[in-house]
């Protein structure tokens, strides 16, 4: 009767100490992730109140992707880039990263086309919003949902 | 110690839109990664991409840790008049790497 209660007493224990492990290396494991809403956060910080409305921007992104340490990115608008009606910039942002900024590109007339592409890394699954801003100051978007198999930023270092 | 490729079209026509493609090594460190012993790798990355063509900035680019390491970069711009091509890189711990390169536009 005694041993059985010690022996309770012992799992419960050490259900708890388990319980308290795994919920410390739970947070230490996890890297600060961003969330849609500072994701918004950050967009608003480059666009202010403006609008933004969908359209006229082309984010291209491979839809499945097994690598996201290096993930090739495209952003096409269409604009004539003359010196009245161009792209100014052409601003980046994810969702599910540690950060959502990714990259800010500014233009001009001078670029003659509106395309840029480089290669980003991607910690998730996630949408990645490319906006474009204008020089009549209106901003553009596009979004573009990804699956990713390997996530960058969170293996070890050395 | 910081290698960059730089492909810009030797000779171009005058007007004519060309696309420029670079890329530098550089580990771009996140900061967000720990050691095995869980100390934090502080964060090196590259902050700013610029290109000035002729003395005017044409293109320039601010970069998070989002980008992948050994960044590249593909813009384009209009084949304006002859010179040089500078290409610019900034980043953490003082880095700074400037290139050139020649156009000759008919």
């Amino acid at each position: 009767m005694e041993r059985r209660a010690s022996r309770r007493e012992f799992l419960r224990a050490a259900g708890s100490v388990a319980a308290g492990l795994g919920l410390g290396s739970t947070v230490s494991a996890t890297p600060a992730r961003a969330t849609p809403a500072e994701m918004e956060e950050a967009i608003r910080k480059v666009v202010g109140s403006a609008t933004i409305t969908p359209g006229r921007v082309k984010l291209d992104l491979p839809p499945l992707i097994e690598n996201g340490n290096a993930v090739p990115l495209t952003v096409d608008v269409a604009s004539p880039m003359t010196g009245a009606d161009h792209v100014r910039a052409i601003h980046v942002f994810t969702q599910k990263n540690p950060q959502p900024n990714v990259a800010s590109f500014h233009l001009g007339p001078r670029a003659g086309r509106a395309r840029v592409a480089t290669r980003v890394r991607l910690a998730d699954s996630q949408a990645v919003v490319a906006i474009c801003e204008l020089s009549d100051g209106s901003f553009w978007s596009a979004s573009a949902d990804v699956v990713v198999t390997l996530a960058a930023c969170l293996e070890d270092g050395i | 110690m910081a290698n960059a490729l730089i492909n810009v079209p030797p000779r171009a026509k005058r007007g004519e839109i060309i696309e420029i493609k670079t890329l530098i090594s550089h580990t771009m460190e996140t900061g967000f990664r720990r050691t095995q012993l869980g100390a934090p790798i502080p964060r090196d990355i590259i902050r700013r991409f610029a290109c000035v063509y002729n003395g005017t900035e044409v293109f320039r680019a601010e970069l998070h840790p989002a980008i992948s390491a050994n960044p590249f970069i593909v813009f384009s711009t209009v084949a304006a008049e002859s010179g040089t091509l500078e290409f610019h890189w900034t980043g953490d711990n003082g880095f700074s790497v400037t290139q050139s390169a020649p156009i000759l536009v008919e």
